[in-house]
């Protein structure tokens, strides 16, 4: 008949077998989108705002690769690394934009080396380069704090890239677009198990608790102002991220009311000399998840993978 | 450290399908945590658009010992099977 399939897999087969393992229909989300660099902003300045929302999602990445077999279910354990994977992708597109914008800020390799712009920017940047908020780095704690960490990190980077969609640069436009659909879910996600925590047992609620008082110092810094931030939005490029504090504020008191949690009265996390994660000033913690994170790429900087 | 969370069932329906089709089964610990669970483990690959989870208790199977009774009639009544009428070849979808 027609449309009927036996299994769910042979619908995925366009005629072509050899095709399987690779599934078919992809979509590329960069397919037809004008890549040239509009006029009017500072290259320099554009770039690290790409920086900036690429290391937030590559740092918090690697945190959430290292669930990979540690998570508490196996199905949490593939959860997991999903949404690592996704944002891996978002922070692949916009190292990759960083690099065509402000081909100087990419690190320079030996002659002939074979290392795209990207992953030479992941992989061989200096601590000081990188432009991530201190949230994200923070070494891994308990399964409550994995949850709070994703909870407040994709529902303020949902309100942003629901925002960049209307970008001038017609690449952060659409990789804000897709973001945003991976970024719904992984709002969706971790909000559920805040609530479940929240309301389960005694240590559950407990380890939560605890969890949000020890991540909401560097909440702050997620949606602080930067000057890089005010040329790109000004140039029409970017957000700004104090203009969505309202409604991820409003998103947040849902989640804390259905968990019945009050919202941490903690002082925010201080900047060393007015610089913070966005100007490349960085706790501890980094330099180490960096050294592991680069350790192989450093040892190969003519390989190819 | 045990816990009861139940098994489900998993059902996906393909783009291009018009039924779902069972994928395989896991466990969650309510019906909203299992279709999340489903969509995280059986739709990585872009599997399908639409997903069922059943609680695997709430299927009523049948047995194999029952097979024969069950199921051996219906091999040898011809006269049910619709293979008597000839269909003129302008008659679509059929």
């Amino acid at each position: 008949m027609n449309d009927q399939h036996e299994s769910v897999y042979d619908g995925l087969l366009g005629g072509d077998s050899s095709q399987w393992a690779f599934g078919t229909d992809f979509e590329d989300p960069l397919a037809g989108v004008d890549p040239t660099v509009p006029e009017g902003v500072d290259r320099a300045a554009l770039a690290a705002y790409c920086l900036m929302l690429g290391d937030d999602a590559l740092v918090l990445s690697h945190r959430l690769s290292e669930w990979c077999s540690n998570a508490p279910e196996l199905e949490e354990d593939i959860a997991l690394a999903n949404i690592a994977l996704d944002l891996l992708g978002q922070a692949r597109l916009l190292l990759a934009r960083a690099a065509v914008v402000d081909p100087s800020s990419v690190p320079a390799l030996p002659e002939g080396s074979p290392v795209p712009d990207e992953d030479r920017l992941a992989f061989f940047r200096e601590q000081d380069a990188f432009r991530n908020v201190r949230m994200a780095e923070l070494p891994n704690g308990d399964f409550a704090h994995a949850i709070v960490r994703l909870l407040l990190m994709s529902s303020t980077r949902l309100a942003l890239m629901e925002r960049l969609r209307a970008s001038r640069d017609q690449v952060l436009a659409a990789i804000a677009d897709k973001s945003v659909k991976e970024l719904a879910y992984h709002r969706d996600h971790s909000a559920r198990w805040f609530v479940t925590l929240a309301q389960g047992t005694g240590e559950s609620r407990r380890r939560l608790l605890s969890a949000l008082h020890e991540l909401w110092p560097t909440y702050d810094e997620l949606l602080g102002a930067h000057a890089a931030c005010d040329e790109v939005s000004a140039a029409g490029m970017g957000v700004d991220p104090t203009t969505v504090r309202v409604e991820v504020d409003v998103v947040l008191e849902q989640v804390l009311a259905a968990a019945g949690v009050e919202r941490p009265a903690v002082a925010p996390l201080a900047a060393v000399r007015g610089r913070s994660g966005r100007d490349g000033l960085h706790t501890e913690h980094l330099g180490r998840m960096l050294a592991e994170m680069q350790v192989v790429a450093r040892a190969h900087p003519m390989g190819r993978w | 450290m045990t816990h009861d969370w139940p098994l489900y069932e998993v059902f996906v329906r393909t783009k291009r399908g018009l039924n779902h089709v069972h994928v395989g089964s896991l466990h969650a610990a309510d019906d909203q945590m299992a279709l999340r669970n489903a969509r995280d483990v059986y739709t990585r690959r872009n599997e399908g658009v639409s997903i069922w989870v059943v609680r695997s208790d709430a299927i009523t199977a049948s047995s194999p010992d029952e097979k024969d009774s069950f199921f051996e009639p219906s091999g040898d009544k011809v006269y049910r099977h619709p293979t008597f009428y000839s269909l003129p070849d302008d008659v679509p979808h059929m």
